[in-house]
């Protein structure tokens, strides 16, 4: 059973991965060449032991005394066994027994685990409760060993064998079908359908079995290894069809009793089982992948020791009195599957000491990556495809693995977005931070220890002793982005990078953050890159925004500047449908509901990554939009001293009205 | 800590009353067939009677089952019906026969499992795609046919370990070790498996966590990484996995027993449960049970340890 509960944390894992089509994902798992083969071979087995009388060479019994243990002949393809009966034979026949039993085991196994799973999540309640702890309990039985008393009870039955079985693994399913059945109730159609008049039946059997239809075969299919490891395993010890009828494992076992003369005879009901198990071990992969896309990159490829790609066409040269940082030709993209997509298009950035700069723009818009790939630290499943980031004018490509190890920490910080996940949950704020620190300063414990609470002084954290004792999960989220800050600051870096800091947090704490961190910059004199989606804090914390669309910059300049002329639609656009810009440009009076219900939206969505076209990727959702726009792609065209906007009609485009009445 | 112990036992005494009864109500829906056994199949019925009120068989089922526990409280099990020898007995003498075999599986289990598993997760490319084909082979072979195998090859082709038997320790240390490790290689092969998809599986999870990413970006260093922060966070979920493989291994004792002639729990249940001899299969799942106990207590434990969000609130 403890099998089942690997491959349950796996299924835990994506409950409500996208159910595509029945026959998409049938095709999915025929191109799969390991889920093809394993099918083919599930399919020759059940053919196999159905049509044995027609197709096996001798019956299961029949003794050539001419031929005891003889190995491969034509007459025995696979050679004959101690009472010269044949193998292949044996073989055949010994399939029905085992499909019987797995049969059996997988009826009582999906419908028991299948309906206490379903109503289990469905209905909730009391129910819900005694379904979890029964199964608690069942799942830290040792099954074997009451396999082997159902049996002693019940006489040599396989049936009742595997009944037992289905009854004591069906924990796995039910745990499996209750997690997604409680995911996909949640769901707005659910409550509908029950608006509507729908029964709870109907609804439990078009709404939500369907959508949990590959979870339970990935299931299933691994419950079927595990019933024919038992079932074989239970004939081997005799407990199972009575000689001289065969079966897999009675055959392994009368060739263990020859174990010392011919110890080959082990081999082909030991491959049948094997092999039968594997496939169908492989046919749940299968499914599983069929039916989610897993990411098949992780951090571990961060970690390693590789070299940055050097981007084709740059040349890394120094650059005297050049700004703190500058990105040239960000190129990021996403690796799904084999299949590459630009996320990020050729960003250029630049930074100067003390400054703080704004990325903004809607979510999917690649804010994010961009500052993910500044600091060195893409995500799984994202490469970085082109561009340089110049340190001081040093290209980072261009450093040494250990040189570009200290520039993380030392000379660029990151604070991310989650404040209660960018801490490891296993240690102590305390005892992070003096890592932090022994990394970047050396020193003693203790020297550490003084640092450790002096950073969390520098953010405002009231008892430091205290809070340095504690775990992440005894924070507030406030608290635990103050920490995250001082991590950050730990190396006394000349920049923070800090990816979306206030969204995870309640407006009061947002301020409280906003302002700490304006004050760090104060007493420390570092830049700032904030990524935002948040206008009025752009408006409140930058000097400069980079605005993002698609993957690109569309506009960048002074805050200022962008805030009174956009000059690209979409920067136009987005200012227009702020509602805290709103409310501050009608002075101190708040401004009417009514302005807020005109409030303009953009139409349309962000277009998804490989379907941004040639042209201009805001063209579709654009008011301004020509047919010059769609056809080719824009550059990034001067506007003013330090004012670039992505856009041909420029000049055309005025701040939207503010609906002020 | 003493906290979670007490949540542990309080747990467990409801699974232990639990597994008794399932056991006695199984065993009430056999009329006879011990007495039976016992005499054989020519006994009349007279007899049959007799013996069953000998043995306390003709009470009904709350009865026996109360009967039952005034003996378990006493200490004992009862007495086989086949030979008349107290339960606790033929069991005391069979317990660190099997108790050897699991927990030497289980601990080469864990410690090559997680090797595996965490150089599969870390080194990726071709020596992980080694490593997950050969856990994934591991995991459907049955272990009583790589018990057969390793017979084949290292007792009977190279003679280097006997083929089956078992040696106490005390005689002979070294023989003793020896007629360990066939029977200890065939089971480990499914165990470490399990523990090596789980740690591989655990790493990768762990080293896809936000902070794991945060920790980079601020300079920690990659060795600091993976092994102090990854690790402990995969190590809850592999410390399950060795319990489970743990509980799964008393399952496959039975098996291995049988095919090394080890003189071990498993065997004990194997032949009682053919010759219907109950009070010995209904002793030997409550050792097997007070085990599973045991072992659930030790992980709850590791847990505690490990896991501050367990451990404080």
């Amino acid at each position: 059973m403890s099998d089942l509960l690997v491959n349950e944390v796996a299924a835990e894992a994506t409950p409500t991965a996208p159910a595509t089509g029945r026959t998409a994902v049938f095709r999915r798992i025929i191109r799969n060449p390991f889920g093809l083969v394993s099918l083919i071979w599930l399919v020759a087995v059940v053919v196999v032991a159905l049509a044995a009388d027609q197709i096996a060479p001798y019956s299961a019994t029949e003794v050539d005394f001419t031929q005891l243990s003889s190995g491969p002949t034509s007459a025995h393809l696979l050679g004959t066994d101690t009472l010269g009966r044949d193998v292949l034979s044996r073989l055949m026949f010994g399939a029905r027994p085992t499909l019987e039993g797995l049969a059996v085991a997988i009826a009582v196994f999906t419908l028991v685990g299948l309906s206490l799973g379903l109503t289990a999540g469905y209905r909730g309640g009391w129910f819900d409760t005694v379904v979890g702890r029964v199964t608690e309990v069942l799942l830290s039985l040792p099954g074997f060993i009451l396999l082997l008393v159902v049996l002693a009870v019940f006489g040599n039955k396989q049936a009742v064998a595997m009944v037992a079985l289905g009854l004591l693994c069906a924990p796995a399913l039910i745990r499996v079908a209750r997690s997604v059945t409680l995911s996909v109730r949640e769901e707005l159609f659910i409550s509908a359908a029950k608006v509507f008049g729908l029964t709870d039946l109907t609804i439990v059997v078009r709404h939500v079995l369907p959508r949990i239809r590959s979870a339970v075969i990935v299931q299933v299919a691994l419950f079927g290894g595990i019933a024919l490891l038992y079932q074989s395993g239970l004939a081997f010890l005799g407990f199972g069809p009575q000689p001289p009828d065969p079966s897999w494992g009675g055959m392994l076992s009368d060739a263990s009793i020859a174990i010392t003369t011919q110890p080959w005879q082990i081999a082909p009901a030991g491959a049948a089982i094997g092999i039968s198990i594997m496939a169908l071990g492989l046919l749940g992969n299968a499914v599983r992948d069929a039916v989610a896309e897993t990411w098949s990159h992780s951090h571990a490829t961060l970690l390693r020791r590789t070299h940055m790609p050097r981007s084709a066409g740059v040349v890394a040269e120094v650059v005297p009195s050049a700004p703190l940082v500058q990105v040239r030709g960000l190129s990021i993209s996403s690796v799904l599957g084999g299949e590459r997509r630009a996320v990020v298009r050729s960003v250029d950035l630049d930074i100067d000491r003390g400054e703080t700069v704004g990325v903004v723009g809607e979510s999917g818009c690649g804010k994010t990556l961009t500052s993910l790939g500044l600091v060195g630290a893409l995500p799984p499943g994202t490469e970085l495809a082109g561009g340089s980031v110049y340190l001081d004018g040093r290209d980072l490509a261009a450093m040494s693995s250990d040189e570009r190890d200290r520039v993380r920490g030392r000379r660029i910080g990151y604070v991310s977005q989650e404040p209660a996940r960018a801490l490891d949950p296993m240690f102590t704020v305390g005892s992070q931070l003096r890592e932090a620190v022994r990394r970047h300063h050396g020193g003693t414990r203790r020297e550490a220890h003084a640092r450790a609470l002096e950073l969390l002084e520098m953010v405002r954290l009231p008892q430091p002793e205290t809070i340095a004792r504690k775990y992440p999960h005894q924070l507030s989220g406030g608290m635990a982005q103050r920490a995250v800050i001082a991590l950050a600051l730990a190396g006394g870096p000349d920049l923070l990078v800090a990816d979306e800091p206030t969204t995870a947090l309640d407006v009061t704490t947002q301020a409280e953050i906003l302002k700490l961190l304006r004050t760090l910059q104060q007493e420390t004199g570092m830049a700032i890159l904030l990524v935002t989606h948040d206008w009025g804090v752009v408006a409140e914390m930058c000097d400069r925004a980079v605005v993002m669309y698609a993957g690109e910059v569309v506009e960048t300049g002074a805050v200022t500047e962008l805030l009174e002329r956009p000059k690209h639609p979409y920067t136009a656009a987005l200012l227009g449908s702020n509602p805290y810009l709103l409310l501050e440009s009608g002075g101190d009076e708040p401004a009417s509901s009514e302005a807020i219900r005109l409030l303009p939206t953009i139409p349309g969505e962000v277009p998804a990554p490989g379907s941004w076209g040639s042209g201009c990727a805001f063209a579709s959702r654009c008011s301004y939009a020509t047919a010059e726009c769609r056809a080719d792609a824009i550059p990034l065209l001067p506007i003013g001293p330090g004012h670039e906007a992505r856009c041909i009609h420029s000049s055309k485009v005025t701040p939207m009205e503010l609906v002020t009445s | 800590m003493t906290r979670v112990i007490m949540h542990r036992v309080l747990i467990s005494i409801p699974v232990l009353f639990l597994v008794s009864i399932l056991t006695f109500v199984l065993v009430s829906l056999l009329p006879g067939s011990a007495a039976q056994s016992l005499l054989g199949e020519q006994a009349t019925p007279d007899q049959v009677a007799r013996v069953r009120a000998q043995l306390g068989l003709d009470l009904s089922v709350p009865e026996q089952y109360w009967n039952w526990l005034k003996t378990v409280a006493q200490g004992s099990l009862g007495n086989s019906i086949l030979n008349g020898a107290p339960v606790t007995e033929t069991l005391n003498v069979r317990l660190p026969v099997t108790l050897t075999l699991v927990i030497g599986t289980t601990l080469v289990s864990a410690v090559i499992g997680i090797t595996l598993g965490v150089l599969s997760a870390l080194r990726g490319g071709v020596l992980g795609r080694i490593i997950d084909i050969f856990t994934f082979t591991g995991l459907a072979l049955p272990s009583f046919f790589i018990g057969l195998a390793l017979i084949a090859i290292f007792a009977v082709t190279l003679q280097i370990f006997p083929p089956n038997g078992y040696v106490t320790f005390g005689t002979s240390p070294a023989d003793w070790a020896r007629s360990l490790v066939l029977p200890i290689a065939a089971m480990a092969v499914h165990g470490l498996s399990s523990v090596a998809t789980q740690t591989r599986d655990a790493t990768l999870d762990a080293l896809n966590k936000d902070f794991v990413r945060v920790q980079f970006a601020n300079g920690i260093s990659r060795r600091s990484i993976v092994w102090q922060h990854v690790l402990r966070n995969a190590a809850p979920p592999i410390a399950t996995m060795v319990g489970l493989v743990f509980v799964g291994l008393l399952s496959g004792a039975v098996l291995i027993e049988s095919i090394f002639a080890l003189p071990g729990l498993g065997q004990a249940v194997v032949s009682a449960a053919t010759h219907h001899d109950i009070p010995v299969v209904q002793g030997a799942v409550l050792y097997f049970t007070v085990l599973v106990v045991i072992v659930n207590l030790i992980i709850d434990l590791v847990y505690s340890w490990v896991d501050p969000r367990v451990r404080v609130r």
